[in-house]
């Protein structure tokens, strides 16, 4: 045991001289191949945009990112990060992009003594009981954007929903999310296959039904397959989604998305300078819109950046009690954590539009202000 | 449930059964005459999705990007079939199973690699874009029409290949005793290249019609090739006949499955568990009916191989 807290004090020296050398090690954990490798592609995106925009640096270390991809295999994931915080002595680590993934890593980075930082996985049990004060994310709780639906069904005054996901635990969360808020009728709850290619069958469900509005959470290309085939099959309600309809989805669906809504805590056309400035940036350097990924990898390195240069480095206390702190400007505008290490922020109802030869999302309306996520209260630091 | 509804499901039903079918022929003719298991044949049908839309980029004609995307599959088939099938023909299965999951990775990454990760749409061609009314709410597009119609058109042509003509004869003996033709004089060499011709053309039909409904994406054959084994397997491997029977079996009880399982589950159950059992139970069903073909005949129902 001495032996081992010794070798442990020789890393933790050997990551002192590193900083001293001013080179940060940044580990990045992201579902990189395999059909939902856009996500995890377009918060790795962002995150070099704003990364090379500060001339390789935050918080003044020059910054060496090491990406890995963790194939959504949570075994994989394990291996890969615990290569990383103890091969490559990651002095921080960036990730992941599913919660059955981050689920599987988050005990071997936390023990390692790094901040675990999440640009986009936020599941309830990190966000409730089991928050750590190493870990923060930069994105949503899990169960946010779907509120945002349930808020909005309710604000519409619809009486009757039905409820469309993937039968696995991300689609009876999503469908949680939504009941939380909506104070009307769930008609019905259709779980599909995960990986479902034809929902004629749902569909006919949906129009004998008759509801006032339709919820999907079909990430991916089943998504992309729903969208197509709801407009071809011109059911004609208003649909209402999150994880859905986005720009990693929107070039597939194209018209067929249009008028269709989304939940989110990001647009394009949020009006502050950063965001502008990030829009234009990142469709000069990829050629393509970005998607409110894309928007939490940059904001993910803005935050990074800020609480970099409060703590004068990546010691995990430092860097935590500095990043809790944080309150800057980024692409949602102002950026601060709440007491569970999530953000606490502004949710909006964005619609597919066309614009120019692009289809992107835009802003419809504001649902959610300064919206902290159910499960805070649970959170004990 | 009202008969309109059912009778929508029905023709849903159909129409995914005769898309299986486009996918699964093609499988079997090659599993069937070369005893040959090709596991690239869902990588095959995603390739013609992509070689459609990759032509429709260029020309903006839906039926040359059909004509192309059909070429360029023929054009793939044939060049793996001479780089790696022909040197599997006398191998175990296992190795072929190795092999062509090889082709697999390659073709999927290579996708990836060329497109991107996010998926890709091919629109449907003008003139099959409208919709036909089914009842309140919900209209049938043409294309899926159009499916149907090159669903059946398919096994019409296939039915009369096989049963009518000279190359026909041959795959039904071949299907038999392939090395039995051989010593009969015909060249087993050039028939199998035919037969992997026409398979591989079948599976890139199937990826250019589904391109306007599904989602193109990298992995979008994984799913459907396994349905496609499902196919082959209830209907008899090797039998255009039975690949039919069993493809339009398997859409219909997958989709009234899907669309009635809850509701049948509702009878027993409270709604929350009916909720949770329902879904379950419609994701088997499809299985639980290969099982009992296979208990009943353990060769399928129209097996082409005699004993």
């Amino acid at each position: 045991m001495t032996a081992m807290k010794s070798l442990a004090l020789a890393a933790g020296l050997c990551a002192a001289t590193a900083a001293q050398a001013e080179t940060l090690d940044i580990g990045m954990l992201l579902t990189l191949s395999g059909p939902p490798a856009a996500l995890g592609q377009h918060i790795r995106n962002g995150f070099e945009l704003a990364l090379a925009e500060k001339g390789g640096k935050l918080g003044g270390f020059d910054v060496n990112l090491i990406v890995v991809d963790d194939e959504l295999k949570p075994d994989v994931a394990v291996g890969k990060a615990k290569a990383l915080v103890e091969r490559d002595g990651a002095d921080i680590v960036v990730g992941t992009v599913f919660s059955n993934v981050m689920m599987a890593v988050f005990k071997p980075v936390i023990e390692a003594g790094v901040v675990l930082v999440s640009p986009n996985a936020g599941p309830a049990p990190l966000a409730g009981k089991g928050c750590h004060p190493h870990y923060f994310n930069t994105a949503w709780q899990n169960d946010s954007n779907h509120e945002v639906l349930g808020q909005h069904a309710a604000n519409q005054g619809y009486k009757r929903i039905i409820l469309m996901a993937p039968n696995y635990q991300a689609g009876k969360d999503a469908m949680a999310g939504v009941k939380r808020y909506f104070n009307g009728e769930v008609v019905d709850e259709i779980f599909t296959q995960l990986g479902q290619l034809d929902f004629s069958a749902e569909l006919a469900r949906i129009a004998a039904a008759k509801p006032d509005a339709v919820y999907a959470f079909m990430p991916g290309g089943m998504g992309v397959n729903l969208v197509r085939q709801y407009d071809q099959a011109g059911v004609g309600l208003p649909f209402l989604s999150a994880f859905t309809v986005d720009e990693t989805t929107l070039p597939a669906t194209k018209d067929a998305a249009l008028g269709l809504y989304g939940g989110t805590q990001w647009t394009r056309d949020l009006d502050n300078p950063i965001n502008a400035a990030f829009v234009k940036g990142y469709e000069a350097a990829y050629g393509a819109a970005p998607s409110l990924y894309a928007s939490q990898g940059y904001d993910t390195a803005l935050i990074l950046d800020a609480a970099l240069t409060a703590a004068g480095g990546a010691e995990a206390d430092a860097l935590s009690a500095a990043l809790k702190a944080v309150a800057i400007p980024t692409t949602r505008g102002d950026f601060r954590f709440g007491a569970n290490n999530f953000p606490v922020q502004d949710y909006y109802l964005a619609q597919a539009v066309k614009q120019g030869d692009a289809y992107v999302m835009r802003k419809v309306a504001t649902i959610f202000e300064d919206h902290a996520d159910a499960y805070a209260a649970a959170c004990k630091m | 449930m009202s008969l309109t509804l059912l009778a929508v499901q029905a023709l849903n039903g159909l129409q995914l059964g005769l898309l299986l079918f486009l996918i699964a022929a093609g499988l079997t003719l090659v599993f069937g005459v070369m005893d040959f298991i090709n596991l690239a044949h869902g990588a095959q049908y995603m390739t013609g999705a992509y070689l459609a839309v990759f032509f429709y980029g260029h020309t903006g004609h839906f039926g040359a990007a059909l004509a192309l995307a059909l070429l360029a599959a023929l054009a793939l088939g044939l060049v793996l079939e001479a780089l790696v099938w022909r040197r599997l023909y006398d191998r175990p299965h296992l190795d072929q199973v190795l092999a062509t999951f090889g082709v697999i990775l390659i073709l999927t990454e290579g996708a990836r690699a060329l497109f991107g990760p996010s998926p890709l749409s091919l629109p449907r061609p003008e003139i099959l874009s409208g919709a036909v009314p089914l009842m309140a709410g919900l209209n049938y597009p043409v294309w899926r029409l159009a499916i149907i119609a090159a669903g059946l058109a398919a096994a019409l042509g296939l039915w009369l290949m096989v049963a009518r003509t000279r190359l026909g004869m041959q795959v039904r003996a071949g299907a038999d005793d392939a090395a039995m033709i051989g010593a009969l004089g015909v060249d087993v060499a050039r028939l199998f290249r035919a037969v992997f011709g026409l398979g591989a053309m079948l599976a890139g039909f199937a990826g250019v019609m589904a391109a306007p409904v599904l989602a193109v994406e990298p992995d979008m054959g994984d799913g459907v090739l396994i349905l496609a084994f499902v196919v082959i397997v209830i209907g008899g491997v090797g039998s255009i006949r039975g690949a039919f029977i069993a493809a339009l079996m398997v859409g219909l009880v997958d989709t009234l499955g899907r669309s009635l399982s809850t509701d049948v589950a509702r009878l027993f159950l409270s709604p929350a568990a009916a909720n949770d059992a329902g879904p379950a139970v419609a994701s088997m069903l499809v299985y639980v009916l290969m099982a009992a073909v296979l208990f009943a005949r353990p060769q399928g129902l129209f097996p082409a191989r005699a004993g």
